[in-house]
């Protein structure tokens, strides 16, 4: 196995390496936490306003097998498998591409010892890190609402910290495709059409059916599927493929980043 | 001596376009070589290979006896090197520049402060440790990427263009830290548009154009292999073939603002100047320099 041996080849002192220069990089200054800061607000915001306050219209949802919950509880999930995608995007498009094309970060990372594969690994998993504050944060928010509880809100924190791998890592993978800023205006709108219709605000099953085989098809349905089965407690082998779905991404997005940044900054 | 660079036939494509075309290098260790060649000549694209960062399109590359492809991780755990343009990090001060790249080295926290406060010292930035790097002046940051060039106590440092940009003051203190360097045994590679700065840091050095070697040997073996030992310069008040009248005399090389005799004494030729009755109005006896002989050997329009 390729992956097998590229990981028997890291080095964990040069991955923390990479991973500590974006903690320093932290100290720089105010702007980059109101930046941090903005990210944990925006999913609590829309929990606030559409599941609790559209929830006051909607009353519950049943949510198959004869469950039937709140229409908050079907949301959150959601914005905690949200506020995972995002905040592992905003480190590896915005933050990576930055450090790739513009500061020339990587290129000086290059002439030591540290290898493209571990500059992908440690800025993937400093994104895991931002987006573990996240969800973090996020699952108290759920708690204190009472919109899961106990095992099942443990439970959803590894999925999504899955959900953060896979999306950070193929954002990577995408940062080191763009040519400029004018790129990440696509990805903005990509990212904020699969926010609406991942079966994030109602349950797929309710779409046309064209429609329902396109988001089945995309990746944040995957993560909310996953993310909503484990913090409502149901649970089935459907979240085996999901989570498969993820992992698949993961390591296609990290594989395809390392391989660009050798190609790019290796020439 | 094993060298410390060892490369045959050289050569780095970018697509169809010959960048390095066959170079033969040995560079033994405490030397200090120097690649000299007009802009576009190659010399960053050897070096980024010498780094091993690039790879080699083909041809034999050994540093420190290992090969690139294979062992680039153990090869740049013992390189310093110092790019052309400055690539310090602009999230993190002056002092996290430092700390953060011993980090890349594998350094532990301890020892990469401890390392951090030796190279501050040594690049004379220690009032401005907490500084962001943007603040700096030019010479600043040239000497922070030296020093972080040093961080990894690398025993050969790779310096691209270490002094272009930099005022004298900042030029002298630079050589005066390689010189530094040299003593304690570490092998320096540099390359350099500046001619003096060639013959002063340099024990050996090659001139490329067009991704070859078209000259090798000390600055001094090279201008006695490639140039007259002084060189006479006339300036002429008014126009006309002045050049031509010097048939005999030495090589004559006639620029738009002045001729070049090339000779083994220039006091002698002047006299010979004067009696065929030339009457230049200005008239300068030197030394040849690296710089004859880098014009003679790369040609004196620019190539792009
Ligand atoms: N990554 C690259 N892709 C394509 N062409 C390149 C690349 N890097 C260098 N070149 C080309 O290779 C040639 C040699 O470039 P190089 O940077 O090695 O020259 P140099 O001797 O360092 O010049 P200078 O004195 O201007 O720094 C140039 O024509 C340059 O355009
Ligand atoms: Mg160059």
């Amino acid at each position: 196995m390729v992956s097998a041996m590229v990981a028997a080849r890291l080095s964990p002192v040069r991955v923390g390496a990479v991973m500590g220069r974006n903690v320093g990089a932290l100290r720089s200054g105010p702007a980059y936490w109101l930046v941090v800061v903005s990210g944990f607000f925006e999913p609590v915001l829309y929990l606030l306003s559409i599941g609790v306050g559209v929830g006051a219209l909607v009353g519950r949802l049943e949510v198959g097998g004869g469950r039937v919950v709140d229409y908050a509880a079907f949301v959150a999930p959601a914005m905690l498998a949200v506020s995972a995608m995002s905040g592992a995007l905003a480190e590896t498009t915005f933050n990576f591409f930055f450090k790739m094309k513009y500061a020339k970060t990587f290129e000086a990372i290059l002439a030591t010892p540290v290898r493209p594969v571990e500059i992908a690994v440690g800025e993937l998993a400093w994104a895991l890190v931002r987006s573990a504050v996240y969800t973090g944060a996020f699952l108290v928010v759920m708690v204190a609402m009472g919109l899961t509880g106990g095992w099942w809100a443990l439970a959803a924190f590894p999925a999504a910290m899955l959900v953060a791998l896979a999306f950070g890592g193929v954002g990577m993978a995408l940062s080191t495709l763009m040519r400029g800023w004018q790129d990440f205006d696509l990805l903005g709108t990509g990212q904020f059409a699969l926010f609406l219709f991942s079966g994030t605000f109602s349950p797929v099953s309710d779409y046309p059916a064209v429609m329902e085989a396109v988001v089945v098809a995309t990746p944040l349905f995957h993560a909310v599927e996953l993310v909503r089965g484990l913090a409502i407690g149901q649970v089935g082998w459907g979240l085996v493929g999901h989570a498969g779905y993820l992992v698949v991404m993961a390591v296609a997005g990290l594989a395809f980043a390392a391989r660009r940044i050798q190609r790019t900054l290796c020439a | 001596m094993q060298s410390l660079i060892h490369a045959r036939g050289l050569v780095k494509r970018f697509g169809d376009f010959t960048a390095v075309d066959g170079i033969d290098l040995d560079v033994a260790p405490g030397e200090a070589f120097g690649f000299l060649g007009p802009n576009g000549a190659g010399k960053s694209s050897t070096m980024r290979m010498i780094g091993c960062v690039s790879m080699p399109s083909s041809g034999e590359l050994r540093i420190f006896g290992m090969d690139p492809v294979r062992d680039g991780v153990r090869i740049r755990g013992r390189l310093g090197v110092c790019p052309q343009l400055d690539n310090l990090d602009p999230d993190l001060t002056v002092r996290e520049n430092l700390t953060t790249y011993a980090r890349y080295f594998g350094l532990s926290r301890a020892e990469a402060r401890l390392r951090a406060d030796e190279l501050l010292d040594f690049a004379q930035l220690r009032d401005r440790a907490a500084s962001q790097v943007e603040p700096l002046s030019g010479g600043m940051k040239r000497r922070l990427t030296i020093a972080r060039a040093m961080v990894g106590d690398p025993a050969l440092v790779l310096l691209d263009e270490p002094t272009t940009g930099l005022d004298p003051q900042a030029r002298h203190l630079l050589w005066e830290r390689l010189f530094q360097l040299r003593r304690r045994g570490v092998t320096l590679v540099l390359t350099t548009h500046y001619m003096d700065e060639a013959e002063q840091l340099c024990d050996r050095l090659v001139v490329m154009d067009g991704g070859r070697i078209v000259a090798e040997g000390s600055p001094r073996s090279l201008i006695a292999a490639h140039c007259t030992p002084e060189v006479v310069e006339l300036r002429f008040a008014e126009e006309g073939d002045h050049a031509g009248k010097l048939a005999g005399v030495g090589r004559a090389e006639a620029l738009p603002d002045r001729v070049l005799l090339y000779v083994d004494d220039g006091d002698d030729a002047v006299a010979e100047v004067h009696r065929r009755g030339l009457a230049p109005s200005g008239v300068l006896v030197r030394r040849s320099t690296l710089e004859d002989v880098f014009l003679q050997l790369t040609g004196r329009t620019l190539v792009e």
